[in-house]
C-alpha cells in the first residue's frame, strides 16, 4: 500500500505561545512493497511525518493519501478504523504498552477491538507468536515475566494481529544488545517477504539503513531534503554531515582509504561489499597459504 | 588514587526469585576517584541492577558497598545519592519540571542550593548540552535526544562527584550521542567526576579507562578497551558491537586473506591494507 504526502504543513498546538511548526511542505510518496527509510537528526520531524501515516495526525494544510484514503485537514475522527487496522505503527519502547493478564490476551486485544471474535482473535495470537520467532507455551504467561527482548516482541506481535499492509516501525532496535539488535532486522526484513509488508524504518542507524532499505528519505528542520536509494544518499559524506548525519560504518571507513589512495568505483556500504572491493585490489600474496603472515 | 566506589561480594536477589536463582553473585570491583569504567554486557546479565545498588535503589541480599569512604546503609543513603547522579535510557521516566529550566533546578531545589547560585547554574547547564534555546519549552514536547540532553544536563548542575549512564545514549543519534560524550570528557577534565556507564555501544566503551564484562551476573571480565576488543566477534556475545576493524577482518577473513590475530584499531587496519597492496 502506498502513501503519498502533497504540500503537507502540520504545526503543533496552533494559536497557543506553544505553537511549534513541525512540517513544511511536505511532498513524498513511499512506494508499495519499499523498504523505506525515515532518517535525520533529532528534532528533524521525523515522529511527527510518522504519525500521520495512520491519521493520528492529521494536516494542517495538505493531503496523506493512504491506500484509497485521502486524509485532509477537515478528515473527521471517525472512521479511522480500517485506515489504522491497515498501517500499524510500534512505537518507540513498545513493550511499554502491554497491559494484559497473558500474552495471547495482550496480542488478541487489537484484532478484538477490530470486531473478531475472541476465538479467532486468540487463534491468531498463537499464530503471530510464531512469526515473531517466541515460542508456543509463552502465550499463557504473563507479559510481564518476560525479557524485555520477549516483551517487545510480544508487543510487535500486537501490531501483526491487525494484519497490517504497512509496518510502520519508530526505532525498533532502541535499548537491545547488539544480538537483539540483528536478531529484531533480520526478523523485519523476513515478515516483509512472507506477509508482503511495505516497511517504514526511523532509525538513526545508518548501517540498518544500508543493510535492509531500499528507499530513503532524509528530513531535516520539518523539510524532506532528499529520497533515492541507500547508495544515492551515502554518496556524499559531506552532505550528510551538513545535515547532522551519520555515514554507515563501512562508509566512513572507506573514506578513510581513499584519502590514502584507494579508490572504488562504487561506494561500499556493507563491510561485505567493501572486502570485495578491497580483495580486487590485493595481490594474490595476500591470500590463505601463499604467504605466512604475521599470525 | 583512592577509591570512590568499592564494591566486595555483593550479591542481588530480587523479591520473586528463588533462594538459589541470583541476579548478581559475588561482584567485586573499585573505581578510583576521576576513573571512566564502562560496565558491559547482554540484555538481562545484571548491569542496571548492579547500578541500582549502587545508589540504594535496590538493596543487596549481602555484600558491602562502600561510596567515598562511607558503607552503603540505611543511615548513609541519603548523603550517598547526593553524591551520584544517574540518567536512564529513557528520560520520561524522570522528568518532573514544567519546563526545561524548572526540571534542570529541579535537583537543585531538593539539595538546598540558593536561588543565585541556581540562575548561574541551570542556564550554564543548559549550555553545555545546547539545549539554551529551550530553556522555556515543555519538556514532554521535546524529542528523544533533546530530553535525554535535559537529563543530562539536570546531572551537570546538580555537580554529583560520580555519574552513573545507564544506557544513556543509546537512544541518540550519531551526533547527538558524540555531543553528550564530548560532554563528559569536558566535565571530567574540568573536575573529578567519576564515571560509571553502562553501554552496548563501541565508542562510548572505547572513552573508558577501563571496561567491566558482566554476565549472568557476575563480573567475567576487566581490562583496557584495547585488552577487551581483541575478542573480535565473541564481542557480540559479550553485549558489545564490533569494532568496525574487526568487522571488516572477519569479512576479509572468510574471503581467504590471511588476516593479523592482534586487535586493529581503523588506522592500524587502514596501515596493515596499504602495506598489503604495496606488497606485490
Amino acid at each position: 500500500m502506498a502513501i503519498t504526502f502533497k504540500q503537507v504543513d502540520f504545526t503543533y498546538q496552533p494559536g497557543t505561545p506553544f505553537e511549534t511548526k513541525a512540517l513544511t511542505d511536505i511532498n513524498v510518496t513511499i512506494p508499495d512493497g519499499s523498504y523505506t527509510a525515515l532518517i535525520g537528526h533529532t528534532g528533524s520531524g521525523k515522529s511527527t511525518l510518522l504519525q500521520h501515516l495512520n491519521a493520528l495526525l492529521k494536516p494542517t494544510s495538505g493531503t496523506v493519501t493512504i491506500g484509497e484514503r485521502v486524509i485532509t485537514p477537515a478528515t473527521n475522527n471517525k472512521d479511522l478504523k480500517k485506515l489504522r487496522q491497515h498501517v500499524g505503527i510500534v512505537f518507540q519502547f513498545p513493550e511499554s504498552q502491554l497491559f494484559e493478564e497473558t500474552v495471547e490476551k495482550d496480542i488478541a486485544f487489537g484484532p478484538q477491538n477490530f470486531g473478531v471474535s475472541e476465538a479467532d482473535a486468540l487463534k491468531t495470537a498463537a499464530e503471530m507468536l510464531d512469526l515473531v520467532g517466541l515460542n508456543q507455551d509463552l502465550l499463557k504467561r504473563s507479559p510481564f515475566d518476560l525479557s524485555g527482548g520477549q516483551m517487545r516482541r510480544v508487543a510487535i506481535a500486537g501490531v501483526l494481529a491487525m494484519k497490517p499492509q504497512v509496518l510502520v516501525l519508530d526505532e525498533p532496535t532502541a535499548g537491545l544488545d547488539p544480538q537483539g539488535r540483528l536478531d529484531m532486522m533480520e526478523m523485519f526484513a523476513r515478515l516483509r517477504h512472507e506477509q508482503h509488508l511495505t516497511v517504514v524504518l526511523v532509525t538513526h542507524q545508518m548501517d540498518d539503513v544500508a543493510n535492509y532499505a531500499d528507499n530513503v528519505i532524509v528530513m531535516d528542520g520539518g523539510r524532506i531534503v532528499k529520497t533515492g536509494t541507500p547508495r544515492e544518499i551515502f554518496k556524499e559524506p559531506q552532505w550528510l554531515v551538513e545535515h547532522q548525519l551519520g555515514l554507515p560504518k563501512t562508509t566512513a571507513f572507506a573514506q578513510q582509504l581513499i584519502a590514502r589512495g584507494w579508490q572504488f568505483d562504487r561506494m561500499p556500504l556493507t563491510e561485505d561489499e567493501l572486502a570485495e572491493d578491497l580483495i580486487a585490489q590485493l595481490p594474490t600474496t595476500a591470500f590463505g597459504g601463499a604467504t605466512t603472515h604475521d599470525e | 588514587m583512592r577509591p570512590i566506589i568499592d564494591v566486595e561480594h555483593l550479591n542481588y536477589r530480587y523479591p520473586q526469585q528463588a533462594k538459589d536463582q541470583l541476579t548478581l553473585r559475588d561482584v567485586s570491583f573499585s573505581v578510583d576517584a576521576g576513573e571512566w569504567v564502562a560496565i558491559v554486557g547482554h540484555n538481562g546479565s545484571g548491569k542496571s541492577t548492579l547500578a541500582k545498588n549502587l545508589n540504594g535503589l535496590l538493596a543487596p541480599a549481602s555484600g558491602k558497598i562502600t561510596v567515598d569512604g562511607d558503607v552503603l546503609s540505611e543511615k548513609t543513603v541519603w548523603e550517598i545519592r547526593k553524591k551520584i547522579g544517574m540518567v536512564f535510557q529513557n528520560p520520561d521516566n524522570q522528568f518532573v519540571g514544567a519546563t526545561v529550566a524548572d526540571d534542570v533546578a529541579f535537583g537543585l531545589e531538593n539539595q538546598g542550593v540558593a536561588r543565585d547560585e541556581m540562575l548561574r547554574r541551570v542556564p550554564a547547564a543548559l549550555k553545555l548540552v545546547n539545549m539554551q534555546d529551550f530553556a522555556t519549552r515543555e519538556p514532554a514536547r521535546l524529542s528523544g535526544g533533546q530530553k535525554q540532553r535535559v537529563a543530562l544536563a539536570g546531572m551537570i548542575a546538580a555537580r554529583p562527584q560520580i555519574l552513573i549512564l545507564d544506557e544513556a545514549t543509546s537512544m541518540l543519534d550519531p551526533r547527538g550521542r558524540e555531543e553528550v560524550l564530548a560532554t563528559i570528557r569536558q566535565m571530567k577534565a574540568t573536575s573529578d567526576l567519576t564515571v560509571l556507564s553502562i553501554t552496548h555501544d563501541i565508542d562510548e566503551a572505547a572513552s573508558a579507562n577501563r571496561i567491566l564484562v558482566v554476565n549472568d551476573g557476575e563480573v567475567k571480565e576487566e581490562g583496557t578497551p584495547a585488552e577487551i576488543f581483541r575478542h573480535g566477534e565473541a564481542l557480540i556475545k559479550m553485549g558489545l558491537d564490533m569494532p568496525y576493524a574487526e568487522r571488516l577482518k572477519a569479512a576479509l577473513k572468510r574471503r581467504n586473506v590471511q588476516v593479523p590475530a592482534t586487535y586493529l584499531t581503523e588506522k592500524g587496519m587502514a596501515d596493515w591494507l596499504w602495506q598489503l597492496r604495496s606488497n606485490k
